[in-house]
């Protein structure tokens, strides 16, 4: 699976994904799941400003910032999935791993069939994959709209 | 070797009682010899975060499917499943799961396929479970591994192919259990988000439309004998003589409805139409109504 493409941080976790033999990708996900940040409390207090990922089968709102202006600012990422929905929140914490504090133009530039680069499709369902493509597709919409584009 | 059904009066509503067993059931009668706990979620990880102490895990994705053929596994797979599970063919099997038991229907529609007799369902599923405070573990559970006979699927029952389907319209009751928006073919449609994968929105000409938990209560479990027949015989008009077929995106939730005709209001001749809106909303040469009527079959209304 090609990674040329990738900005170093996402690199490493598709590589870190296909490294890892089959039996042990779902544990590697569990991982993530658990290690998903909390919402911040000005965000938790505040669920209206976080947008929902309809195409995820379980609940999953996200949101983005921007720590200025222009396509060189850093994005953060911010998400809440419950606890009974791990794989989502496994998905969630990849994309927030991978991607948190990039330069808001790298992450445009992520390709949007990442979600099938971690091998993860044998696994999980193809609609659950779909989820975390519509994550990507959200993320990369709310950046363009705080950049005004 | 099977274990009696549990006596309880909550399930004597039922047509079938003993495809029922309570959460104290299974808290008395996990670890029995002859018992084996199966939890079969939604959510591939759910299992993994914390499951009912000596149940084993079936997932309908990985250990179900076949991906080659776009089937279920075939009697070989899934007696070598079984045996890693360490289930015997006369084990009594109880399967619960997230979703009020959406998942957990499915598998046990599956069990079925394979003529494994004694399957039932833990009413309530995991939540349930989890609301009563019981306890679960993240310990793997121990399994000696079984001699489980390579016995073949019999898809003639209770599976219902696309072909099936289109012989029966017009004669056979079908029920649409998907929500009302997939029923109409309405698209909650947004730019630039991929959407379900198919090409036509709807549903199969002459379906009743039940979306499948209006069979489930608030805390899970099924609604009573007589809240399910209000719905399905007198809002639907079931006859008890029926032949019927359920239908939903892929066969899941219409597994919970199968389950609920089947065993709980005792329809004969009820099938599960797996290729469901997967198949039938990309199919070429198949009829599709929209909007909320049922629609008719071609040639009908000639």
């Amino acid at each position: 699976m090609s990674t040329q493409d990738l900005p170093e941080q996402l690199r490493e976790l598709v590589t870190e994904f296909h490294e890892v033999p089959e039996p042990d990708k779902l544990q590697l996900l569990l991982e993530f799941s658990r290690s998903l940040p909390e919402l911040p409390a000005r965000l938790g207090e505040h669920p209206e400003e976080l947008e929902q990922v309809t195409e995820c089968q379980s609940p999953l709102f996200l949101t983005v910032e921007l720590d200025g202006s222009g396509a060189d600012a850093p994005v953060a990422l911010f998400f809440s999935a419950p606890a009974e929905a791990p794989t989502t929140r496994g998905f969630a914490s990849i994309l927030h791993e991978g991607l948190n504090g990039l330069p808001a133009s790298q992450v445009l530039d992520v390709p949007d069939d990442l979600p099938e680069r971690f091998g993860l499709t044998k696994l999980v369902s193809p609609l659950r994959m779909r989820g975390m493509s519509a994550m990507l597709g959200r993320i990369k919409r709310q950046i363009h709209a705080r950049l005004g584009e | 070797m099977a274990v009696e059904a549990e006596q309880n009066d909550a399930f004597a509503q039922y047509a079938h009682p003993e495809r029922l067993v309570s959460t104290q059931w299974v808290a008395d009668h996990v670890g029995t010899p002859g018992v084996v706990v199966v939890e079969s979620d939604e959510d591939v990880l759910l299992y993994e975060t914390g499951h009912i102490p000596g149940a084993v895990k079936v997932d309908w994705h990985t250990d179900l499917n076949e991906p080659d053929t776009r089937d279920y596994v075939n009697g070989e797979q899934f007696a070598e499943l079984m045996s890693r599970k360490g289930i015997s063919r006369d084990d009594t099997v109880v399967i619960y799961g997230d979703k009020s038991n959406w998942w957990a229907a499915y598998a046990l529609w599956v069990f079925t396929l394979f003529g494994h007799r004694d399957v039932r369902l833990m009413n309530g599923g995991r939540d349930k479970w989890i609301a009563e405070g019981r306890e679960l573990t993240t310990d793997a559970t121990p399994v000696t591994p079984t001699e489980y006979p390579a016995v073949e699927r019999d898809d003639s029952v209770i599976r219902a192919y696309r072909e099936d389907v289109l012989a029966a319209l017009g004669t056979t009751p079908l029920i649409d259990v998907r929500s009302p928006q997939e029923y109409t073919g309405e698209r909650t449609h947004m730019p630039d988000y991929p959407q379900e994968g198919t090409l036509r929105g709807g549903h199969i000409p002459t379906a009743a439309s039940v979306p499948w938990a209006r069979a489930a209560a608030e805390d899970g479990t099924f609604k009573s004998r007589e809240d399910l027949d209000a719905i399905y015989r007198d809002e639907v008009g079931l006859g008890q003589d029926d032949d019927v077929i359920a239908y939903c995106r892929i066969g899941e939730r219409s597994s919970h409805t199968w389950f609920v005709l089947t065993h709980l209001l005792g329809f004969d001749n009820v099938r599960n139409y797996d290729g469901s809106w997967t198949e039938w909303g990309n199919a070429v040469r198949v009829p599709v109504a929209q909007g909320e009527e049922r629609g008719e079959a071609p040639g009908a209304a000639r």
